[in-house]
């Protein structure tokens, strides 16, 4: 994360551990008189109690061995700002309100060391600091990040579940109407699913409508294809249905063998076909 | 630390025959069960193993069957190195394109097993043999 | 080595092999040379390979079974493969291995019905 792996002198962490009340109790003003204070998502108790915690964690973090984020030193103070961010992320607050609940410790440390006439290489211990107090701002909007991309990855499987049902529309025939454009890991779960229900429901027939899929390319006519093959040697025959003029022109056009699968231009023909196979028909009751 | 993969050894059985082959199977099974790998990685696995084990048996004149635990942060997985100190592959590219084969078979070994699992690693050479290293992951819905 | 074999039952005309075991190549290989003589000896015409308590197979099992389908063929018999599981056809088909020309079917009964209809 930091290739520079300067550490901050014992000065400097001296003097920040003996001026640690002070200090906190400047950041906590500054941030009483921030334009990013809402009080209104948390109270002023809470508010002291995490800039305590962290700043108590960040002193015995920097007076460890290691710069490296991920050296063990670190660890208390990655897990405190995890847990901070996440809980103002459930609270309503921004990822800049979150991020800029570190940087204001900025100013109150820096100007401490500014007044104290003891540390020697002063500059470079300043940039130092800013440094480390940048990146762990931007571990917070990683956080945030982080449970952005789960709750889209959640929320994007309960829609590929969804969006995948096989359904029995008689006694041996399943269907399976496709919707949207397949990708690998949602191809696979259609098979999948067609696969269990074929086996549990006994069904010797399966439909696989494509009437909702825009589009087809290369590689899912050839996981269609691959669907086929498992089912045919599980012993169940299917039948592809609602292949729109585009999507039959690309086959032609990929030069895709569909081979001897069996085709339909509707999934009602389709049902038909199937109907047939077992001997069935419909017809209008007197 | 993302992207550390840290292996634990399981079990390592050594193949000289081909009954040795449905040991491996047995065993990649008994710990995909344990690990509550999904039916079908389990499958997937076994499968490929099977494979392996068999190459190895076949070209390599037998080896070493490693079993371990895969985990990578909060991911775990199982896996297994096929090792023999037979005369290596000459070009590792080639072996893996579906149909190619040196031996017995129609070539669908190395290319199809690679095609069953989540990771694949090989390293040979002439002097030190063949080792090929596989793992699928836990899928993050616990399957 | 101990004498290992895979049952053969002899229905009606149809010779009825149930699959039960993690079948070892050796296993395999001694299937197909019994079946064989069998074939010969009882002039049965049909043949149900019931691999429902398989959980896994791979190249070389798949291609003895696909050899047994079409030595069969050349001894005058039918075969039908019945109840590969959903995850053992997918591992196949990815595999690459799609054992065209061999019948299968979802289970013993409708296998049985199946070769009824080849044999006619």
């Amino acid at each position: 994360m930091i290739k520079d792996l300067r550490q901050i002198s014992t000065q400097t962490v001296g003097l920040i551990q003996e001026q640690q009340d002070e200090i906190l109790k400047d950041w906590i003003e500054s941030q009483l008189t921030a334009d990013t204070l809402r009080l209104d998502l948390m109270d002023q108790k809470k508010l002291e109690q995490e800039s305590k915690a962290l700043l108590k964690a960040l002193t015995a973090a920097l007076g460890g061995q290691g710069r490296d984020f991920t050296a063990p030193n670190w660890q208390a103070v990655n897990g405190l700002l995890k847990e901070i961010s996440e809980a103002r992320d459930k609270a309503g607050f921004s990822p800049t309100e979150t991020a800029t609940f570190v940087l204001s410790l900025r100013h109150p440390l820096v100007e401490r060391l500014l007044s104290s006439k003891k540390i020697s290489s002063l500059d470079e211990e300043v940039w130092l600091l800013l440094d480390i107090l940048d990146q762990l701002a931007i571990f917070t909007t990683e956080v945030y990040q982080r449970r952005r991309e789960a709750t889209i990855h959640r929320q994007q499987e309960e829609m590929e579940e969804l969006s995948t049902p096989v359904v029995k529309i008689w006694d041996g025939i399943l269907a399976l109407p496709l919707v949207g454009t397949l990708d690998t890991r949602r191809s696979q779960m259609v098979t999948e699913a067609l696969l269990d229900a074929i086996n549990t429901t006994g069904a010797e027939i399966a439909i696989i409508d494509l009437t909702g899929v825009p589009a087809i390319d290369t590689r899912m006519a050839q996981h269609l294809m691959r669907t086929v093959a498992a089912s045919r040697l599980m012993g169940a025959n299917c039948i592809l249905s609602g292949i729109r003029p585009q999507i039959a022109q690309t086959i032609v056009h990929l030069k895709i063998n569909l081979g001897d699968i069996k085709t339909e231009s509707t999934l009602a023909a389709a049902l038909k076909t199937a109907l047939a196979t077992y001997g069935l028909k419909v017809t209008v009751s007197e | 630390m993302i992207g550390v993969v840290i292996t634990t050894p399981l079990q390592s059985i050594v193949v000289r025959q081909d009954r040795d082959i449905s040991v491996v199977r047995r065993a990649v099974s008994t710990h995909a069960e344990r690990l509550n790998l999904s039916v079908l990685s389990r499958t997937r696995l076994v499968t490929a193993s099977s494979e392996l084990t068999r190459n190895m048996l076949v070209y390599g004149g037998g080896g070493v069957v490693e079993l371990k635990v895969y985990r990578d942060g909060e991911r775990l997985g199982l896996g297994a190195t096929f090792a023999d100190q037979g005369p290596g592959i000459d070009n590792v590219e080639d072996a893996l394109a579906d149909g190619f084969t040196s031996g017995v078979g129609l070539g669908l070994g190395l290319g199809g097993a690679r095609r069953l699992v989540d990771q694949f690693d090989i390293q040979s050479s002439e002097v030190t043999g063949t080792s090929i290293s596989v793992a699928i992951w836990l899928k993050d819905d616990g399957r | 080595m101990t004498l290992e074999r895979i049952a053969i039952v002899k229905i009606e005309e149809c010779l009825l092999v149930t699959i039960q075991v993690d079948m070892h190549d050796r296993l395999a290989l001694t299937l197909r040379e019994d079946l064989g003589e069998r074939l010969l000896t009882t002039q049965a015409r049909g043949v149900l390979l019931d691999i429902s308590g398989l959980d896994t197979l791979d190249t070389f099992i798949a291609r003895v079974l696909a050899g047994i389908s079409s030595m069969a063929k050349l001894l005058g018999a039918e075969t039908v493969l019945v109840g590969m599981q959903p995850a053992v056809a997918m591992t196949l088909v990815e595999l690459g291995l799609t054992l065209e020309g061999v019948h299968t079917s979802l289970d013993v009964d409708r296998g049985m019905a199946l070769l009824k209809k080849l044999l006619v």
